[in-house]
């Protein structure tokens, strides 16, 4: 048994799964949450306390996922994000991963700073954070539909 | 048009037709003649 593959195959499961579940959260719970509560004045309360934890948890957690998933693909990382076919199904996924944490450190939590005011930004600026930050967050849940398909699928990684 | 990332059911639907182009993509280009 090879203690390192597995291992980091854990870490990166775990760490996946902390991810893209507060992905979907976001997705599917916060946004509708957060228009109703603004209609009856409780925003305040997930923009003080939730946001602010679940953002935290959401942006170190694609870290760690990317890390653990290049650690995993050792020296054939290359391979994989060259499409070399017999690495090109997790490859595929690789990339859409990457792209997802591109999104979530450039656009979502810079945006997601000037919303929730850790960034000084006037009204406009917020409205303006407030499109890019959900329209990123709804393209990395797109994203996360391929991408968990080529990960778990084994299309190619496991028949090598 | 709208955009479907705008809806959570556009961005599944959306995320569903991807995933079959790019499978499509690696069988039918990537793969081929492997």
């Amino acid at each position: 048994m090879e203690y390192f593959p597995a291992i980091a195959r854990w870490i990166h499961f775990m760490a996946g799964i902390t991810w893209i579940g507060l992905l979907y959260y976001f997705n599917l719970v916060q946004m509708a949450a957060m228009k109703d509560a603004a209609a009856d004045g409780t925003a305040a309360g997930i923009s003080k306390h939730v946001a602010p934890r679940a953002l935290l948890w959401f942006r170190w957690s694609a870290v760690v996922t990317w890390l653990a998933g290049a650690s995993l693909l050792g020296p054939n990382l290359g391979a994989a994000l060259m499409l070399r076919p017999e690495f090109a199904g997790i490859g595929i996924g690789a990339w859409l991963g990457t792209i997802m944490l591109f999104n979530v450190w450039v656009l979502i939590w810079p945006n997601q700073q000037k919303i929730l005011g850790m960034k000084p930004a006037s009204d406009d600026e917020k409205a303006k954070a407030r499109r890019v930050a959900m329209l990123a967050s709804r393209t990395n849940m797109m994203l996360s539909i391929p991408m968990l398909f080529f990960m778990a699928t084994g299309l190619s990684h496991r028949i090598v | 048009m709208k955009n479907p990332l705008e809806s959570v059911t556009g961005t599944i639907v959306s995320g569903l037709i991807l995933t079959l182009v790019l499978f499509l993509v690696l069988k039918n280009f990537i793969l081929a003649g492997v």
